[in-house]
Parts: C-alpha cells; sequence; structure tokens
C-alpha cells in the first residue's frame, strides 16, 4: 500500500468517525421521560447548588468509615430514589410503634423506624413484640419544591374534616410537632405548637428539611448537626454508635440536598393533547378522582424565583383521607388516624417502571402492582369513586388508564 | 571504560556506548553526568543474524504483540510476562532497565450527558531487574498512575531457581489469578481500557506481599507451568466501600496490606496453565481467603468471611494470525447476612479480544509495522442472585463492546483508536445508561 493510500485511508477513517459521532453517541433520553434535572430559570450559582446537592444525593454512598449505620435501611439517598423516582421493595422501611395520637410509645425501643440492615459487627434491628407497623415504599422526589412552597393557608382551604358538602370525603391535614431545627417561613400556620405536615406517608415531615434529616437518621444512620445521634438496636446491649466521631454530614451538605430537592424538576405530562388521554381526564374528574388527587395549584412567593407564582399540576391535596380498612395497618404518625393516608401526587406515575426495574409497585407499601389494581384497593372515602371506577365500561376505564400512564 | 547498551526504537537497534569517564576520544558526546552517552544506530538484525541475547525475546515473545506469525522459539506463557519485557541492559552492568507508557485522550458520553474531552496519562511504570547470580533473579515494577495519583510498587521479588520445575518466589509479587494480572502491560493490548471484570472483579493489577513457588515442565511443543503463593490478602473494604457494591479493588486502599496481614490470615493463590504449540494457552486460577477481622487480640469480633475468586482464561493465534484472547471470572464473597443486598455475594465476568492484522508491510519507513482490527466484547455481573424481598433477578451488571484499530510501527509500540459502547444496568433493573465515546491514545515499552 502506498503511503499516500494509506493516509487517505486514515483521513477517511477520521472524517467518518466525525460525522458518526452524533450517531454513536447515546442521546440523552426524552425530557418527559425522565424524573431528575433541575426546574427551568434556575441562576448559575443555584445550579451550582443544585450540582452539589445532586452529588449528595446520588454519589454520596456512606460506609462504615463514614458513619453508615451501625444499623440502617440503605447505603445511600440514591439507593432507595434510583433517578428521583420511587422505591421498590428491597429500600421499602419500617415505621412501628404508634397506633393513635398520642403518640409512638416505642421510642425508647427503637421506634418509630426500624433499621433492618446493620454494618458488619453490628446486629440489625428486629420489630419489637407487640408494636404495630407499616410499611412504607420510597416515594418519588420530583416537583417537592413546588409543594414545599404552598402556604398552609392554601392546604387548610381543602379541608373538610366534617365533610360539609357531603360528598363523603373529608382531609384533614396532620398537626405536627416541628423538631427544634424547624424555622417557620411566612406561609406556615402554628396550631397548639404543631404545624401542617405535608411530606411522607403520613405526612409527617412539615418541610424539606425535617424530612431530609430524618432520612439521614433513620435510613442511613448518619447523623448531622440537625440531629446528632446514631441510631441505636435496642434489642441488644452496649447501644453504642458506630464509632464515628459525630456529625458524619455537615449542615451544609445536608441544606445542599434539601435544595436540590426543592429545585428538582416537576414530571412533564406525556401526549396531554391526545384525545383518548383528555377523555380520560375528564372521567378521572367525573369520577371525583380530583377531589383529593387535586390537579392544579399555584404557589404564591418563594425565596427562589423559579419556585415563585408557578402553576403546577401534581394530582394532591396534601391532606389525610381515611382509606378504609384495607389500607389500615393499625399504625399511625402525627395525629393522622391509623386508616388515614396523605394522597400521593399522581405526576410521574407513567414513569415509576423506570425506577422500580420495570414493574410496578404502588400504595403506601407497595402491594399494588397495576394502576388498576391500586385504583380497586383504595377505600373508605374513596368508595363511592372506586364504584363507579368499577362500574365503567373497559373502554372508559382504559382512557382513564391511559390519561394516568402519561402523568 | 567504555560499556555498550543495546536498545530498540521501532524497527532499528541502537547500541549505545557509555563511557564511565569523559573520553575525548568518543565520536559525539553529551557530558549530563559523570557517565556519558553515545548512540550510533545501526539496521534491525535479520533471522539469520545472531542478535544480542537481551533482545531476542522481543521478536519472539508471546503473542499478545500481535507479530501476527505463529511463534517460534521456547513457549512463552502469561506467567512469563513478568521477565518478558524489554529491558536496556548490558552484560556487564547489574541492573537492566525498561518500562512502558501509556496516555490516551478521550470523549465520552452518558444518555447525552459529556464532561467533554480529556487527556490521560493513564500510566507510566519503570522495570528495574537484575541477575543477582546465576539463577538468582531480581525484577521491580514501579507505577505512576493518573500522573502521581497513585504511586505503587506493583512487584519487587526475588527469584531463586532450584530446577525449572520448582523455583522460589518472595517479595511483593502479582497475585497469578487470571491471565491479566500477570500480563498487563499496556503496549501489549489493542484497547486503551483495561478489561473492566479484570479489575474490578479481579483487582488488578493485584499485588500483595508473599511468598511462594512456581516452576514449569515442557518440550518443543508443550508447557505446563504452575504457581503457588501465599500472600497478605483483603480487608473488609471489598464490601465498604464508596462503590455501593462488591468491590475488591477497594482493599487497595488499605496501605497496610504491604505491612501487616488484615487479620492474620494468608491469601491462598493457585494457577495451573498449559501451552500446546498452535493450540493455544489455558490457565486455571484461585485464589481465596478471610477478608475480614474476626478477633482482635483474641476477642471474637465475627465469623471468618471467605472471599474465593475462580479464573479461568485461554488465548490462541489462528492460523490467519488472529489472535483470540480472553478471561472469565468468578467471585464468591461471604457477605454478613443482614447487610444490604447492595453488596453482592456472587460475582462473575469475562470479556473476549479478538485482534485480526489487516495490513503487515513497511509503512512510513518502518518494517513490518501491523495494523490491527481489533474487537473487545465483555460482560460483567456484579451482584449475582435475586432479591429476597421479590425473588427478582439482582441486576447491577453490564455489557460492553468495544471495536478499534491499531498501529503497531513495532512490536513494542502501538497506537490505537477504540470506540466503546456500554449498557450498565442499575441493582434494580431499571432502564441502562448508554455510555459510548471515542478512545484514542498510544502506548510503549521504552
Amino acid at each position: 500500500m502506498k503511503k499516500i493510500t494509506l493516509l487517505y485511508l486514515v483521513l477517511s477513517v477520521i472524517v467518518l468517525v466525525a460525522v458518526a459521532c452524533e450517531a454513536l453517541l447515546p442521546a440523552a433520553p426524552a425530557d418527559d421521560a425522565l424524573l431528575d434535572g433541575p426546574i427551568a430559570e434556575l441562576t448559575p450559582e443555584q445550579n451550582a447548588l443544585f450540582a452539589l446537592g445532586d452529588a449528595a444525593f446520588n454519589r454520596d454512598i456512606f460506609t462504615p468509615a463514614t458513619g453508615l449505620g451501625p444499623i440502617f435501611v440503605a447505603s445511600s439517598c440514591g439507593s432507595c430514589h434510583a433517578g428521583d423516582g420511587k422505591g421498590t421493595p428491597f429500600t421499602t422501611l419500617t415505621r412501628f410503634g404508634q397506633h393513635d395520637d398520642t403518640g409512638n410509645r416505642f421510642m425508647g425501643q427503637g421506634g418509630p423506624q426500624l433499621q433492618n440492615r446493620a454494618i458488619p459487627g453490628h446486629t440489625a434491628e428486629l420489630l419489637p413484640a407487640g408494636a404495630v407497623f407499616s410499611r412504607f415504599t420510597p416515594p418519588a422526589n420530583t416537583g417537592l419544591g413546588l409543594l414545599a412552597a404552598l402556604s398552609d393557608e392554601q392546604i387548610l382551604a381543602n379541608a373538610d374534616p366534617t365533610d360539609r358538602d357531603g360528598d363523603g370525603i373529608s382531609g384533614v391535614p396532620n398537626w405536627i410537632h416541628a423538631p427544634h431545627y424547624f424555622k417557620p417561613q411566612w406561609f406556615h400556620k402554628e396550631q397548639n405548637d404543631r404545624y401542617v405536615g405535608r411530606f411522607g406517608k403520613k405526612a409527617a415531615a412539615i418541610d424539606l428539611l425535617h424530612q431530609t434529616v430524618n432520612a439521614y437518621k433513620q435510613d442511613m444512620g448518619i447523623t448531622s448537626e440537625f440531629d446528632s445521634e446514631d441510631p441505636i438496636n435496642y434489642n441488644v446491649s452496649g447501644q453504642a454508635g458506630d464509632g464515628v466521631d459525630d456529625p458524619e454530614v455537615t449542615s451544609a451538605k445536608v441544606n445542599a440536598v434539601v435544595f436540590y430537592l426543592r429545585t428538582l424538576k416537576v414530571p412533564l405530562q406525556r401526549t396531554p393533547a391526545d384525545p383518548m388521554v383528555v377523555a380520560g381526564k375528564q372521567l378521572f374528574i367525573s369520577l371525583d378522582c380530583g377531589k383529593c388527587h387535586t390537579p392544579d395549584w399555584k404557589t404564591g412567593q418563594s425565596d427562589v424565583a423559579a419556585l415563585a407564582n408557578r402553576t403546577f399540576s401534581p394530582y394532591t391535596d396534601l391532606l389525610l383521607h381515611d382509606m378504609g380498612a384495607g389500607l389500615d395497618d393499625g399504625y399511625t404518625e402525627g395525629i393522622a388516624k391509623t386508616a388515614e393516608w396523605k394522597t400521593p401526587a399522581l405526576w410521574g406515575l407513567g414513569l415509576s417502571q423506570n425506577s422500580q426495574g420495570g414493574r410496578v409497585f404502588l400504595l403506601h407499601d407497595g402491594r399494588a402492582h397495576s394502576v388498576d389494581e391500586a385504583i380497586r384497593l383504595h377505600g373508605g372515602e374513596a368508595s363511592r369513586s372506586v364504584e363507579k371506577y368499577a362500574n365503567l365500561a373497559e373502554a372508559e376505564r382504559g382512557k382513564l388508564l391511559r390519561f394516568l400512564d402519561t402523568l | 571504560m567504555m560499556r555498550t547498551l543495546y536498545f530498540l526504537i521501532g524497527s532499528t537497534l541502537i547500541q549505545v556506548a557509555v563511557y564511565a569517564q569523559p573520553d575525548a576520544a568518543r565520536p559525539v558526546s553529551t557530558s549530563a553526568t559523570a557517565a556519558t552517552v553515545v548512540t550510533v544506530t545501526k539496521p534491525i538484525p535479520t533471522d539469520s543474524t545472531p542478535m544480542p541475547k537481551a533482545f531476542a525475546d522481543l521478536f519472539y515473545r508471546d503473542s499478545t504483540l500481535r507479530k501476527g506469525k505463529q511463534e517460534k522459539g521456547a513457549l512463552k506463557i502469561n506467567m512469563d510476562a513478568t521477565y518478558d519485557r524489554p529491558f536496556l541492559t548490558s552484560t556487564k552492568a547489574p541492573v537492566s532497565i525498561g518500562g512502558y507508557l501509556e496516555a490516551n485522550t478521550q470523549y465520552m458520553q452518558t444518555n447525552g450527558k459529556t464532561d467533554g474531552l480529556s487527556f490521560q496519562a493513564r500510566r507510566m511504570t519503570i522495570f528495574l531487574a537484575s541477575s543477582i547470580n546465576r539463577r538468582i533473579k531480581f525484577l521491580s515494577e514501579i507505577e505512576f498512575e493518573d500522573g502521581t495519583k497513585e504511586i505503587n510498587i506493583e512487584f519487587a521479588a526475588m527469584d531463586i531457581e532450584l530446577t525449572p520445575l520448582l523455583n522460589l518466589r518472595g517479595g511483593i509479587i502479582m497475585n497469578p489469578i487470571g491471565s491479566f494480572n500477570q500480563n498487563h502491560d499496556g503496549p501489549k493490548w489493542e484497547f486503551i481500557d483495561r478489561p473492566i471484570s479484570s479489575v474490578t472483579i479481579i483487582p488488578s493489577t493485584w499485588s500483595n506481599v508473599g511468598f511462594g513457588l512456581y516452576g514449569k515442565k515442557y518440550t518443543a511443543n508443550w508447557v505446563w507451568a504452575y504457581e503457588a503463593y501465599l500472600t497478605n490478602g483483603f480487608d473488609d473494604q471489598i464490601i465498604a466501600n464508596g462503590q455501593n457494591r462488591t468491590f475488591l479493588p477497594a482493599t487497595k486502599a488499605n496501605r497496610d496490606r504491604f505491612d501487616e496481614s488484615f487479620n492474620g490470615v494468608p491469601l491462598v493463590t493457585l494457577k495451573m496453565a498449559f501451552k500446546r504449540r498452535k493450540w493455544g494457552e489455558i490457565g486455571l486460577s484461585w485464589m481465596g481467603g478471610v477478608y475480614n477481622k474476626f478477633q482482635i487480640d483474641g476477642l471474637v469480633l465475627d465469623q471468618r468471611r471467605r472471599v474465593d475468586v475462580w479464573a479461568l482464561d485461554f488465548n490462541t493465534t489462528l492460523p490467519t494470525g488472529t489472535f483470540i484472547n480472553s478471561e472469565f471470572v468468578w467471585a464468591s464473597i461471604n457477605v454478613p447476612a443482614t447487610y444490604t443486598q447492595q453488596f453482592g455475594r456472587m460475582q462473575q465476568g469475562g470479556w473476549i479480544d479478538i485482534v485480526h492484522p489487516l495490513v503487515k508491510k513497511t509503512m512510513f519507513g518502518w518494517k513490518k509495522a501491523v495494523v490491527n482490527a481489533a474487537l473487545r466484547v465483555e460482560r460483567v455481573d456484579y451482584n449475582v442472585g435475586t432479591f429476597a424481598e421479590t425473588g427478582d433477578p439482582l441486576r447491577d451488571d453490564l455489557w460492553a463492546i468495544v471495536p478499534g484499530l491499531s498501529f503497531r510501527p513495532s512490536p513494542t509500540t502501538v497506537i490505537r483508536g477504540n470506540y466503546r459502547y456500554h449498557w450498565q444496568t442499575d441493582l434494580l433493573g431499571n432502564p441502562p445508561a448508554r455510555t459510548a465515546g471515542f478512545q484514542f491514545g498510544f502506548s510503549t515499552y521504552f
């Protein structure tokens, strides 16, 4: 082969590779197929803080040397919320010890959360005899900042504890004692030294800092300046921590994670104009599903401009509803009754399988393996809507399910 | 006083005259130190011309250098790779020296996101060897990875040959598990990235302090070899690390392993290999030991928890000159039952490299230069098993395919371009992260 031929060959390969680069490099999935990523219009400074929180949330893997445990549920935030989506039975956690609004009587025995795993050389926690319990599948993290930006007044406006309108749907807030580090904002409302909870299956966390500090400690056994005691296994003597100096994460890191959660984008609805989807949404409203799964909200002021005055569609009222005996595990938090659950947001529902290993695990403990099954397992205040749903023609049910799949 | 050294650059043999003192009679001089080096080049000897013994192996060394022809001379196997390297040597100097350098650039993208173009100086390795006495040898391999981010003595051992079938080796040795750990020099490979299973299940380059035996029995057409060592071993970082998976290389962060055993139980490594001319080489290896600290001062802390790794390697050169090389590995780790399932109890992986010489001729003045087409297919499963909660398969695995082209102006230098595409699935089995990109670089012995 002549030199010039070889040179042409090499140059041709280089040109071909350059041209083919775009095709040979994996493209980003469509924006509406992902749950992670920041909301639009963050400032460069906010983007940097988001990136810090993203790294702490998704890449900080705790080890015994960095404070994991000694008893724990998961070794990182991302273990429970893959791609910021819902969790699976693998990371479903167990809460125990409270059966009424008088508080948790098992706090001295490891309540309120079971740490069912332990670092090597330690013993995992066992459920104390006689303790009521419930299992919680990790929720998706998306859009939490907008929910956090709503005022208590907006949430309370939808409460109907005595069912004044007679539709069988009440809706009550969970009033929660604030932790010592809680700093009320202009939109928080105090009542008898308690505040409206809005995060968690029972709405037991007032804000995202409250939720995050609890998760660091209860899920991973990581202490912070906000809560500096490791979870302890009361089943064994000794009750030592993990031997790592506390706090195990800085408040700067906790705050970065809180900012990350606040500024994660909202899930984007896919094909909202599809006639079948439009018809499905109309059925959703006509079946009164939207009375708890409130479609639309608008935020007021916010210290993050990108969160202020935004209209969004989470499909939740952030209130507690009686879901009937079938979903009553006998365990509760705050002042919620055992059969009461906070209305979960439905946005991102159609992407559940992308974080749940190709399957879906719905309702508070993942017992429902399809949206249809989840609907049919609703009871209590949802009974009338479920009855209407069951009486729909199959094609109509298909439209409703199609709509839910686009969320 | 003058000493003559020989060095190979490309296909040119360089004769180096070293003067111990400045000498007015030398033909050219530079006097950086008390010793002065003069270089004289001459054409490479032909097969019929006797060449200095130090270089003979360069032309008859193992087939991983892709000569594209059948081996001549004594059969070489992976365990010979330690000494089967080009050294600058002198008949009178007590020490031979060599090494290799590899550097590259890459542009990778994962699901549409990229960190842009990077330039990497992956490693520079220096070999120092010495024949202390007849049948007593010393060799060391000091590696600088990613600039000076990691500096490791990967090998520093003394070998005493009693008979070909019985040699004693002691010092910092490379545990003979699989083939890559023994035969990992960059210039021998057409791929910029090392095989994933060889560096994440087998923690190549994996070396420890210890002692052992090795030996060979051979004829003109076959060779059988064994190795057996006791060394320091793993620690509990293999299941307590920032990778969020069982990760045997995490134990390399324990710098004390060259000073003392983590738990007092030696790691046993055994390997047997057989090679028959025209068939190829097959190796079977195992290493196993206890990785946790199960007692302190006689106080029991835990049960003894074992880690066992098995490997199978095979390579052959087809009559077409196509070289096939592969390694498969399985690891079993006794992880506490109450520890998270994120950390795998079983791991497995492997890779197959196919390298075919496309062109072999004089190119750009380099005689017998070779252009190779190469393809690697690799698979790693970091967590074999099923979820206790659902019975669904644990994932945390990846597939990769790496086509490439390489140009070898000489057997000891490779310029290579790779395209890499891999699919990595998380523990839960969610849609895989797709990573792809282009890599271009070189690796050369010096």
